[in-house]
């Protein structure tokens, strides 16, 4: 795999975990915790290797 | 404080089962596609079955290492190249190379097959534009199911894509995406992005196993000028000229002879020709499935080819294609390929007896628009096991 790709998969690797960590953090909007799940889809799907 | 808190999690709970269910439905069905594997019956013909990694290293264990079919021929003869699933989104190409496969006898000279040229599209998809993940032939023993891919290879094989493709060796700028479609590659390079060593290996088979003959086959829009027709450069010409000709005459079927522009770089027919001794042509069949105004991309669409809203521009003369109530199913787009070939094949022999290529048992357009495409194809549960490979 070159370099770029890994790269590539460590970011998506660290914005999934930020998203994650936010929308445990996420108390009040429902739209928030909702949207932070949703962005976290196409992450996980390349993350898994999938999509 | 406590009640709200237990409210809260019980909303995250059910965001989080909701989001996870859609992920996995969606995503098992990818991971299937991605992972499913079509049994192809090598025929009578079939001599060896080899891999494109065995012309290309760079290709060993990657997804776009695909296998390689031999049909040699009893006498010494000529050598054809048959590529198929360059667009793995233009199904007809791969149907007619089965065809031959899992039928042809050869006589004289050798058949190279590579039914999935594109090996890492055939397992990609366009879910944003709906496009069905696989279809399914009827034959007399049941249906034969087809994975159907994108035109382009998968980003999970090959990526990033780079801002412009500088093709190689002519650096002319390109589009992006271009870098992961198999007809702007060539003649692609050894060591350099992966559909260019798909390519790359390819060149390398017709270099080391002289051969005459390369035809890449193809599905074009109906609205898109260069459709129902054989793209060829002037060395090819007038084989296709004959060719397109004889089949009109003899066959009742339109495919005309498109030249191929010379300051394009990176198809099959421009580069086969002008970087081996090769005589390239690519056939392009009328696929109403890749028209931009159809209704929804139905696997009906892409058997049939009836569409509405084509039927009303045909008769706006919008069409590059004659087109009516019958739309263009599948029959008469593998039956042109298949005959087209056979066609080109007899008009090679005729000009070059030392190198002549006989084929029998190959149906041809009239055949295959009566018995229908499945007709051609054998069970593979009831096929000897070493004669079944999957791709």
């Amino acid at each position: 795999m070159p370099l770029v790709m890994t790269l590539y998969y460590a970011i998506c690797v660290f914005i999934g975990a930020m998203l994650v960590w936010n929308f445990i953090r996420e108390k009040k909007s429902l739209n928030d915790m909702l949207l932070y799940l949703l962005v976290l889809v196409p992450l996980v799907l390349r993350i898994l290797r999938i999509k | 404080m406590a009640v709200k808190m237990s409210r809260v999690l019980k909303i995250k709970s059910i965001f989080l089962v909701i989001v996870i269910a859609v992920m996995a439905l969606g995503g098992l069905q990818l991971f299937k596609h991605r992972h499913y594997m079509m049994p192809i019956v090598a025929g009578p013909g079939v001599t060896k079955v080899a891999k494109l990694s065995d012309y290309s290293r760079g290709l060993k264990g990657t997804m776009a290492d695909t296998n390689v079919f031999f049909l040699e021929g009893k006498e010494e003869g000529g050598k054809v190249l048959i590529m198929a699933n360059t667009h793995a989104n233009e199904p007809a190409a791969l149907l007619a190379a089965l065809i031959f496969i899992e039928n042809a006898e050869v006589e004289k000279g050798t058949l190279i097959i590579i039914p999935q040229f594109n090996h890492s599209a055939s397992r990609n998809t366009r879910p944003g534009d709906g496009y069905p993940l696989y279809f399914e032939i009827p034959t007399e023993w049941g249906v034969k199911k087809i994975r159907l891919g994108n035109r382009d290879a998968s980003p999970l094989d090959q990526w990033p894509d780079p801002d412009v493709y500088i093709h190689y060796p002519d650096r002319q700028l390109l589009s992006f995406i271009d870098v992961r479609n198999t007809n702007r590659t060539w003649p692609g390079r050894a060591n350099g992005p992966l559909m260019e060593r798909v390519t790359h290996g390819a060149m390398e088979i017709m270099k080391q196993e002289k051969v005459d003959i390369a035809v890449d086959l193809h599905g074009a829009e109906t609205m898109f000028p260069v459709t129902n027709c054989i793209v060829a450069p002037d060395k090819s010409v007038r084989i296709a000229t004959m060719a397109s000709l004889t089949v009109k005459a003899r066959e009742g079927f339109d495919s005309h002879v498109e030249p191929s522009p010379s300051g394009f770089r990176g198809l099959s027919h421009r580069e086969i020709g002008d970087h081996s001794e090769t005589l390239p042509f690519l056939l392009e069949a009328p696929i109403p499935f890749l028209d931009q105004p159809t209704g929804p991309k139905t696997v009906k669409l892409l058997l049939d080819g009836k569409d509405p809203f084509l039927l009303s521009l045909s008769r706006k003369g919008k069409l590059f294609v004659s087109y009516d109530e019958t739309g263009w199913p599948m029959e008469k787009r593998v039956g042109q390929h298949c005959s087209v070939v056979l066609e080109l094949l007899r008009q090679y022999s005729r000009r070059s007896l030392q190198r002549e290529i006989e084929v029998r048992n190959v149906p041809r357009y009239a055949e295959v628009v009566k018995n229908g495409v499945g007709h051609y194809y054998h069970d593979p549960k009831t096929a000897d096991k070493d004669k079944v490979h999957l791709n």
